[in-house]
């Protein structure tokens, strides 16, 4: 059992979508969905002047506020606390669309719901996911939290600021985000717990 | 909740850089839908080979399952890629499936003129026999010297070195020269007597302070560059970008100077006068290793900050301050030199600027500056020798071939500038003018001659003049719709090609093999070389049957085999990467006529160029006009990707950044649609506005590449505007033949249609 985590640096991110193609990619996920955005915040008057890519992809919640409107348990937590969606027991109802407050599931046409699964079919054979894999700028880590020597544990560890999207929403994500732009503090909640 | 609401908020996440802006009109679910599966459920075969998205050439592996290739990742032990990949080498497989690919050989309508698009569909011996029939037709009446072969992409050791090389013609063109790195390899070549070549060598990982002018990392992916940039930034090293443009490097910097365009070379003469006259360069160095510093020092007296100031429009004191810091971490401090290099057609001598503040810094060869970058060896195929030296490979290399003492003619732009190389665009004119001679046949290998070349105008005057026109490609591209004969070439995972040498800190070899069979009747380029040469009479330098045998000799010279290449997929060998390593062995790095790095040039001064860098004032634009500047982004190379849907998905088209105060007095807001025209009425567009504080005031941007008029690329076709379009001047750089294109200005006219396209996701769906 692990504790799968995923940290993304925004002070190295050049939000070149890298991860975004990898993720369609590996996952075949179909044209006008996705699994992994990038939001592009920008701030000041020229020349005084900030600018931030943010990925988004599943948050990985602690407390996924999508697994308990699941009418047929599809959307579910594996052991090593990946959220999921059982394709062949989803009904595609939508509920969990709905409940996520990152917008991180889609319906894809196929008959159920699609969401970032940390790739857990590369973790298998000991591989991270392919957005982690493939990043120009290293700034994705990821790995057990549970294990103080992982990618993960040891990036959130040196990092000066660890930031989490809508804590108010009691979510708890296991994607964290680290020293972003300081005009562009998110909401600090610290490590995840 | 309704389903209605629910795809509604499914549709919020679409898209991926860019907010999207098509709405979703999606199925009904089907409740019996079972999970489908996976590509890499069953069994995955992995090919070594390497990418061809852009020119980095980055090493890959390839996952294979059902004789399709569904993922390309980058490979752990190969130096470009390190086993990560930009975004275009992920989504590069996209390419291989995209149904709007050329199929098969076209031949030209009879009775219908080059640019109508009227094709018929041929076989490979009928299209290959017209090309060499045409040939040898303009060989008999003109010379061999009248065919001109323009290239680039891995394939360009085809069509751009062995077949005219072995054909006999110096007129050989690479965009890779002229229109982008060629001021600053000439500058390198005659300050240093090195060029800098396909790989910038910067020793990244021991630098700690960065100086980027105009130099757009991270918006231009090069994916090895990006990593080390990205560690350096990690490790702490300090960095500052000059850009008239807050770009993405700028977001990362400790300081940012927004320098007004076209006066970089006053900035860096200021900080040449900072480090001589303040006593902060590296004496011993420059004792050591360079000539020329006595009259350095009396040049650059007068080039102060408060008299680069009101030039660049910086701040005396930020400009003093950048060249302080830099020799404070001097050795370890680097102002790389950018790619993209032909900006305002002096560009070699800003070239040299820059490169002298990096000798002053004593860091050429140096740890944390520049390392010398070796190729690894191997021999060439032992073919007949040539009539004509092939020009050296690469993207950085010097094109077209010597002439002196083989009996050939000079090629037709001999003379036009100082460096011995050809310029593509300076081809061009003979095929109009006949003067010196006639170019009267053009065979153009993935060069897109209209997203390329300025003078687009001039260009199709040119091509309608020839008695032959030949494109080989991948797709219909703009250009390649106007050819005689069009040849459909396999992609990179479908084929073999000639190995490529780079030059790296650790020299290595990269083997490009298929991962699957071509698809369609596409064939590999060198296939096509070699049937064309024996078409051709050319029999003697094809003496190999095939490219495994070929690539078998070549790599035999190294004590492997193709075999052991394609387990391997990348052979490092050793380099010699710092002037120590060059004195151990009693070795001289420096190729300059003195054998030292030249901060004054008499080779120069002899050719009647100034032998020290000055400063030259931009030519100003019309009034209400803005300077024309344009750049890269992340997912796409030149006008290559275009058509890619996974690409286009991030994004798809692009948009022409003015500031928001000049926006505004012109009554225009983001989103709307304008006209492009510049300042010789050339229009292009439409084009959505991006205003933003993100820019100066005195000049636009675009992202190049986009704008294409090509109706068979069904996802390219008319998204964006063309920068090239708007590109009807150039300044030639009399020393490298670089056309400097930064010298083109336009105005905004507003109420342009917004364009009404087929939706991406529908297009996508197409993939076969």
């Amino acid at each position: 059992m692990a504790r799968y985590a995923m940290a993304i640096d925004l002070s190295s991110c050049v939000g070149c979508a890298a991860c975004a193609v990898a993720c369609k990619l590996e996952n075949e996920v179909p044209a006008g969905v996705s699994r992994l955005w990038i939001r592009l915040e920008e701030s000041g008057t020229f020349p005084d002047l900030a600018m931030q890519y943010r990925p988004e992809q599943c948050m990985q919640c602690a407390d996924p506020p999508c697994v308990g409107v699941c009418p047929t348990g599809a959307s579910h937590v594996t052991d090593d606390g990946i959220v999921l969606v059982d394709a062949e027991t989803c009904i595609a109802c939508g509920a969990c669309i709905a409940a996520c407050p990152y917008g991180a599931r889609y319906f894809d046409e196929r008959g159920f719901v699609g969401k970032c699964t940390f790739c857990e079919h590369r973790l298998a054979e000991g591989r991270v996911p392919a957005c982690v894999e493939t990043c120009p700028t290293l700034c994705r880590s990821f790995g057990d939290l549970d294990d103080p020597n992982s990618d993960v544990s040891r990036a959130i560890r040196a990092a000066h600021r660890v930031e989490v999207l809508k804590p108010e929403q009691g979510t708890h994500p296991k994607l964290v985000y680290l020293d972003a732009p300081a005009r562009f503090g998110l909401a600090s909640e610290g490590v995840p717990k | 909740m309704k389903r209605r609401e629910f795809l509604k908020l499914s549709a919020a996440s679409v898209g991926a850089l860019m907010v999207a802006s098509e709405t979703q009109a999606l199925k009904l679910p089907n409740p019996l839908a079972r999970a489908p599966k996976a590509w890499y459920d069953g069994e995955v075969s992995t090919v070594l080979t390497y990418c061809e998205n852009c020119f980095w050439k980055c090493g890959v592996r390839a996952s294979v399952a059902d004789g399709r290739v569904w993922k390309v990742d980058g490979y752990a032990k190969n130096p470009k890629s390190r086993g990560r990949l930009c975004p275009r080498g992920q989504g590069a497989v996209a390419q291989t499936y995209d149904p709007d690919r050329l199929k098969r050989p076209l031949i030209r309508m009879e009775g219908s003129e080059r640019g109508e698009g009227k094709y018929r569909e041929a076989t490979w011996d009928e299209a290959l026999s017209v090309i060499a029939s045409g040939m040898l037709a303009i060989k008999e009446r003109y010379g061999s010297e009248s065919m001109a072969f323009f290239a680039h992409g891995s394939g360009d050791t085809w069509f751009g070195d062995y077949l005219p090389a072995a054909w006999a013609t110096p007129n050989v063109g690479k965009p890779s020269v002229s229109l982008c790195t060629g001021p600053r390899e000439t500058a390198a070549q005659w300050t240093f007597g090195r060029g800098i070549g396909g790989h910038e060598p910067i020793d990244w990982e021991n630098t700690d302070y960065i100086v980027l002018v105009g130099h757009h990392i991270g918006e231009d992916t090069h994916n090895t560059q990006l990593q080390d940039f990205s560690l350096a930034l990690k490790r702490g090293a300090k960095l500052v970008v000059v850009d008239p443009r807050f770009s993405v490097a700028a977001s990362k910097a400790d300081r940012w100077l927004p320098i007004k365009p076209g006066t970089d070379t006053a900035l860096l003469l200021a900080w040449l006068n900072v480090l001589v006259t303040e006593g902060l360069y590296d004496k011993a160095y420059v004792e050591r290793y360079t000539v020329g510093i006595e009259e350095l020092t009396a040049h650059v007296q007068p080039f102060t900050p408060e008299w680069a100031a009101p030039i660049t429009d910086l701040d005396p004191d930020a400009i003093r301050a950048v060249a302080r810091e830099l020799a404070a971490h001097a050795p370890r401090a680097v102002v790389p030199p950018g790619r993209h290099t032909v900006w305002y057609g002096n560009d070699t001598q800003r070239m040299r600027a820059l490169y002298l503040v990096n000798t002053l810094l004593g860091n050429y060869g140096v740890e944390g500056g520049f390392y010398f970058a070796q190729p690894p060896y191997i021999e060439k195929y032992p073919h007949a020798a040539f009539p004509l030296e092939p020009s050296s490979g690469g993207c950085s290399g010097a094109s077209g071939g010597e002439t002196i003492d083989t009996g050939y003619r000079a090629s037709v732009d001999h003379g036009k500038f100082f460096a011995k190389t050809t310029a593509v665009q300076e081809l061009i004119p003979a095929m109009i003018s006949g003067e010196p001679y006639r170019i009267a046949g053009l065979i153009a290998y993935g060069v897109n001659l209209f997203h390329s070349i300025p003078n687009v105008a001039r260009t199709q005057e040119a091509l309608k003049k020839l008695d032959l026109y030949v494109a080989i490609d991948v797709l219909p591209m703009d250009h390649v719709m106007w050819a005689d004969v069009i040849l459909p070439e396999a992609t990179y995972l479908e084929r073999y090609d000639d190995l490529v040498e780079i030059a790296h800190k650790t020299p290595f070899i990269e083997l490009r093999q298929p991962a699957v069979e071509p698809l369609w009747d596409t064939k590999p380029g060198w296939w096509i070389a070699r049937e064309l040469g024996l078409r051709l009479g050319l029999e003697k330098y094809f003496d190999w049957p095939d490219i495994e045998t070929y690539l078998d000799k070549r790599l035999s010279t190294i004590g492997s085999s193709l075999a052991k290449a394609k387990q391997a997929g990348t052979l490092v060998q050793r380099g010699r990467p710092y002037l120590s390593d060059w004195e151990q062995r009693n070795l001289d790095p420096f190729g300059t006529p003195s054998g030292k790095i030249e901060l004054y040039s008499q080779s120069f001064a002899d050719a009647g160029f100034d032998p020290m860098p000055v400063y030259e004032a931009p030519e100003e634009g019309p009034a209400g006009s803005y300077r024309l500047l344009y750049g890269r982004s992340p997912v796409h190379t030149f006008a290559k990707t275009q058509n890619n849907w996974v690409l286009m998905e991030m994004h798809g088209d692009n948009a022409v950044w003015i500031h928001t105060a000049e926006a505004a007095s012109l009554g225009l807001k983001s989103g709307d649609y304008v006209w492009l025209e510049n300042q010789d009425g050339v229009r292009d567009g439409p084009i959505a506005v991006f205003a933003t504080e993100r820019l100066r005031r005195d000049c636009v941007y675009m992202v190049h590449g986009f704008g294409h008029r090509a109706a068979d690329m069904k996802i390219a076709n008319a998204r964006g505007a063309s920068d090239t379009a708007l590109m009807s001047r150039y300044r030639l750089d009399p020393i490298s033949g670089g056309a400097g294109l930064r010298v083109n200005f336009v105005k905004l006219v507003p109420g342009a249609p917004r364009p009404r396209l087929p939706r991406l996701t529908k297009l996508a769906e197409r993939s076969v």
